[in-house]
């Protein structure tokens, strides 16, 4: 095949224009310039084609040349993407520093995951089947914890013709062939190669999207038990800086019972991916006591990388979570934070004159916003297996104002809303998601859940918790005028429970080795005591107990203490706790009786 | 071969536009001759087709359309760096403005830089004592981070950074030597007098080199300014070895520049009318702090800003605030009650200090000590809205004892004097002192065990 070329007439940063470009695609990958940089073609009109390019532009002349390469911006699939980092178009990082300086060269062309590589392969198709697209025609371990599924691409539906032996074999070698038309006569064969190609802005296609019915537990407990999050669902956490956002997408990213994790570090901080990289290998995980980083992957795009390179990273990592799905994982993805992919869409656009939005972003945010959310689901898969993506993004609002472009967008596309709080966070109340402003749509349907493998009264307890809550943001007001001393004692009651909710339930310490995790039953027995506290509590001051009796100061400590004294894997401490409260107001009766 | 230009399109503030211009690449440097033979320099930031459009880092005030040549010299923007530029003080463009001749180049350097790739960057972790109560215990600076400075127009911003580059022990106790870059940025005459003066108080004040764009030097050399600032401080950190403080002020001037440069260049502008490339650029400058694996040096940066109008939701404060990381806010209630530094804990932060504090590194119990001091210092806050309203005698014992607690805080913990040297040791024993002024049931961010010990 003969490669289209143009000529550049125009650079204005990472936007490059060239003719003549009527033979290329629209969104096809070319690259530019001597140094062969990457770009994507983003306009068509006449002969002249416009170009982002994922890479620094200084240096580029008029007439330097741009060849396409016949097809849109696409990444490679196959063993070898867990356990590593890569930038925004699929590019190993570790691959990208040619010197010994540490500076990301440009230039370096389109690498991706090694194909010269050996894995060992498990052939499941032999000559002679009949296999679909979707369907698994290999399997390779990939890491302690992922067995890589090697499908047949999309649009392969045929006859096995010939089918390597079992062994090691680099990712470039031709595992199977197909032959199409095995009816006709003539036959028409299809090479299978160990990994497989997709275009990164074109959904993968499933066989059927389902409602959502099973949790993404986290172990974090503001979440699991106020604002549960769904696998296949959609979350975003906006928050304004300093209040904690990354931190919560690492509990996320560290705790959740997705099989694979992709983590889209997007226009952050280079060393928050350092911390991630430094600090997964060392993690286990609860469930299968393997490191964490065997079922992890990273796109970073650092904010001092290129800016077109970001606005790409997204659909990389999402089409990359897609091609886990479909091997029949769940999967979940942090995206952090999509206000810098909106801000890089901004730039681009800006560049391209496009008529202004809102606030400068274009017009088609939402649209963008929607496409990207709307990737995630929990679905059959072609291979007929249940699998998910799960999509949770987080927004970093300007001056922490929550309306503004993006984080309205985006609310209007996810199911879950986590808002942090600043006000929270100055206190030092982390995860300082908010519970008055917060939301998860996903408990009424989640709720069949609960109740079988929780307990029945699991929605009822999270409600009557949830109100003392909002009862208590009340009287705050009021507290805040008059002070607490000229409440009555059963609403002053109400604040005493809802300071040990606060503190001994909704703080949660992520670098404590017992409550950076902690398993839904345990929630659910913590919360079941603070429900019975606050029982025995109200029924003293109904018996005309006094506030200053009733409010044990001792087992209160106890109560707010037990998430780092009583071990997740030992519950029987709470029963402990139970009886003390007992014993406590039983003698407290007594006495007044 | 380079080839004249006989005449400029046209000039529009700070950029000029030539047309009929071959074989120029994107980025590229170019000499301006003007009527009188004086050269200025120029960066191209646009080609389309024949035309080329720069800026002026001098200005264009004085250049005429007709009477100026331009020589395109094929390179990007490079400065001359090598170990001799210690000590001596340069323009926002690199070059010598001390009279002490140029410096002889180890070799040419692109003040543009690149971006660190993350995997080879090492994560911070080693703690530097600043001598400063607030910022040791509850905003700790770590080696290789970034940590500006939140300010506003009156603020002693400037003595807090002179304070910090003369007492921190950036290189700790290892052989390694210690550098000082200061970039002034679109500042005044006297800010820069006052930070010359403060580094040559200081022992190492061979090691200091200076970058100076004043209030009223060229805008456009106020965008290279910070640049080669930095990349001077890369030479000395990545190529030489030496552990490198680079304080910066005032970052505000440098978005007002680029915001001008922008509307000059007729770009679309998002908030304020700062360009919408804004976060990215900051991003560019502040991303080049760091440590790289198998380097000895390390770049820590301070920049300074102040806040307009002192709101910490103006772009500048809040895109930086989104990519630094933390900060350290100053509170002007603070500053007028007479305290200094007027440090205000609560919005003040350091990200890196999780991984840097505790057992190893300061002491055991200063994790927590500073999660407790937050937890009081927010609770006073609270009651003092409360005492507004009751009357502080009004208030129950224990509402009482955090309006004393609030008051000796900041008189003697946030309060420190700009020669004062507090060990961190020191600085956490007075915690502890302050802490016993709430009853021990208030301290609900320690284990028992740690208020045994201590309390």
């Amino acid at each position: 095949m003969i490669n289209n070329s143009a000529r550049i007439i125009m650079v204005n940063g990472p936007v490059v224009k060239a003719t003549p470009m009527d033979a290329f695609q629209m969104r096809e990958m070319v690259t530019v310039g001597p140094k062969k940089l990457v770009g994507e073609v983003v306009k068509l009109e006449g002969l002249e084609g416009t170009i982002q390019v994922y890479e620094e532009t200084e240096g580029l002349r008029i007439d330097d040349g741009v060849v396409g390469s016949g097809k849109p911006l696409s990444v490679k699939l196959g063993p070898g993407l867990l356990g590593n980092i890569f930038d925004g178009i699929e590019r190993p990082l570790n691959k990208m520093h040619s010197n010994d300086q540490g500076y990301i060269d440009e230039g370096v062309g389109l690498i991706s995951i090694d194909l010269a590589c050996l894995w060992s392969v498990r052939f499941l198709v032999k000559v002679g089947d009949r296999v679909k697209a979707g369907e698994v025609f290999a399997e390779v371990i990939e890491t302690e914890l992922i067995v890589h599924r090697l499908m047949i691409p999309s649009a392969v539906e045929g006859v096995v013709k010939r089918v390597l032996d079992d062994g090691d074999y680099p990712l470039s070698t031709i595992g199977v062939v197909v032959d199409l038309a095995a009816d006709e006569a003539q036959a028409r064969e299809v090479e299978l190669a160990l990994y497989q190609e997709w275009p990164i802005r074109v959904p993968r296609a499933v066989k059927e999207r389902h409602l959502l019915t099973k949790p993404l537990l986290t172990g974090q407990r503001v979440l699991d038990t106020f604002f549960p999050l769904a696998k296949g669902g959609t979350a975003a956490i906006p928050g304004g800086f300093g209040t904690g956002k990354t931190i919560t997408q690492h509990q996320l990213a560290k705790w959740s019972d997705a099989d694979v994790i992709v983590y889209i570090g997007c226009g952050e901080r280079g060393n928050e991916m350092t911390e991630v990289l430094d600090e997964f290998p060392k993690l286990i995980d609860p469930k299968s006591n393997k490191p964490l980083m065997a079922r992890t992957i990273l796109i970073a795009n650092t904010s001092n990388m290129p800016v077109a390179a970001r606005e790409a990273s997204i659909y990389t990592g999402i089409t990359i979570a897609e091609y886990y799905r479909d091997m029949g994982y769940h999967v979940a993805v942090m995206a952090d934070s999509t206000s810098r992919w909106a801000e890089a869409l901004r730039e681009i656009s800006g560049r391209l004159e496009e008529m202004p939005a809102e606030e400068g972003y274009p017009a088609y945010l939402a649209s963008r916003l929607a496409e990207f959310y709307e990737r995630a689901g929990l679905v059959t898969t072609r291979a007929n297996s249940e699998a998910s993506v799960t999509i949770i993004g987080a927004v970093s609002p300007a001056g922490g104002d929550f309306s503004e472009p993006v984080t309205e967008n985006t609310q209007r596309f996810v199911n879950a809303f986590l808002a942090l709080d600043k006000d929270l966070a100055y206190a030092r109340h982390y995860p300082s998601i908010n519970w008055l402003t917060s939301y998860s749509g996903y408990k009424k349907s989640l709720e069949d859940w609960y109740t079988e493998h929780v307990n029945d009264d699991f929605s009822s307890l999270r409600t009557e918790m949830l109100n003392i809550l909002h009862e208590e943001h009340h009287l705050s007001d009021i507290v805040q005028l008059v002070g607490e001393d000229v409440l009555p004692d059963n609403q002053r009651l109400i604040l005493e429970i809802s300071r040990v909710l606060k503190e001994g339930f909704l703080q949660q310490n992520a670098f404590h080795s017992q409550d950076a995790y902690v398993p839904i039953l345990k929630q659910y027995e913590m919360l079941n005591l603070m429900r019975y506290l606050w029982q025995r509590g109200s029924e003293a001051i109904q018996r005309g107990i006094p506030i200053s009796l009733v409010r044990a100061t001792e087992l209160y400590d106890q109560i707010i203490k037990m998430k780092y004294t009583i071990p997740n894997d030992n519950l029987e401490g709470i029963g402990r706790l139970k009886e003390q409260v007992d014993a406590y107001y039983n003698a407290l009766l007594e006495k007044y009786n | 071969m380079n080839r004249d230009y006989l005449r400029l399109a046209r000039i529009e503030g700070p950029l000029v536009v030539l047309s009929g211009v071959e074989n120029v690449g994107y980025g590229e440097i170019l000499q301006l001759t003007d009527g009188q033979g004086g050269i200025r320099k120029g960066k191209v930031i646009k080609l389309d087709g024949n035309v080329v459009v720069a800026q002026v880092f001098e200005g264009t005030s004085g250049l005429c359309t007709i009477e100026t040549t331009a020589r395109f010299t094929g390179k990007p923007f490079e400065i001359r760096l090598s170990k001799h530029i210690l000590g001596r003080t340069f323009n926002g463009l690199g070059e010598p403005i001390d009279g002490g001749g140029a410096v002889f180049p180890k070799g040419l350097y692109n003040i543009n830089g690149r971006a660190i790739n993350p995997i080879v960057r090492k994560y911070p972790r080693h703690f530097v004592q600043t001598g400063i109560s607030t910022i040791d215990t509850l905003a700790t600076l770590i080696r290789g981070q970034k940590l500006p400075i939140f300010s506003g127009n009156g603020l002693p911003h400037n003595q807090i950074a002179a304070q910090i580059a003369r007492q921190a022990k950036i290189a700790g106790d290892e052989n390694t030597p210690f550098a000082i870059v200061f970039a002034a940025i679109g500042v005044k005459h006297d800010y820069a007098a006052f930070f010359r003066k403060a580094f040559e108080e200081t022992d190492a004040n061979a090691h200091v080199v200076m970058f100076q764009n004043l209030a009223n030097d060229s805008i456009v050399e106020r965008i290279s300014a910070p640049r080669c600032a930095l990349t001077a401080a890369e030479f000395l950190a990545f190529e030489e070895g030496y552990h490198v403080l680079v304080i910066m002020s005032d970052l505000t001037s440098y978005c007002e520049a680029l915001r001008e440069i922008s509307s000059a260049r007729e770009e679309i502008p998002s908030r304020k009318g700062y360009p919408g490339y804004l976060y990215s650029d900051l991003a560019s400058l502040y991303e080049r702090a760091g440590m790289i694996r198998g380097k000895e040096g390390s770049i820590t940066f301070l920049p300074i800003l102040t806040m307009p109008n002192d709101d910490i939701s103006h772009p500048i404060p809040d895109l930086t605030g989104y990519i630094t990381e933390g900060q350290i806010v100053l509170s002007r209630s603070l500053s007028n009650a007479g305290i200094y530094p007027p440090i205000d804990p609560l919005p003040s932060l350091s990200r890196l200090m999780k991984d840097g504090i505790g057992e190893g590194f300061t002491t055991v119990d200063h994790p927590d000590v500073a999660n407790q001091l937050f937890a009081l210092y927010s609770k006073v806050q609270s009651v003092r809205g409360l005492a507004l309203i009751i009357g502080e005698s009004d208030l129950s014992e224990i509402d009482r004892s955090y309006m004393v607690f609030g008051r000796a805080f900041e008189a003697q913990f946030v309060h420190q004097e700009y020669d004062e040297n507090r060990t961190i040791e020191e600085s956490l024993e007075l915690a502890w002192a302050l802490m016993r002024l709430v009853p021990k049931t208030e301290l609900t961010r320690m284990s028992s065990a740690l208020i045994e010990m201590h309390y």
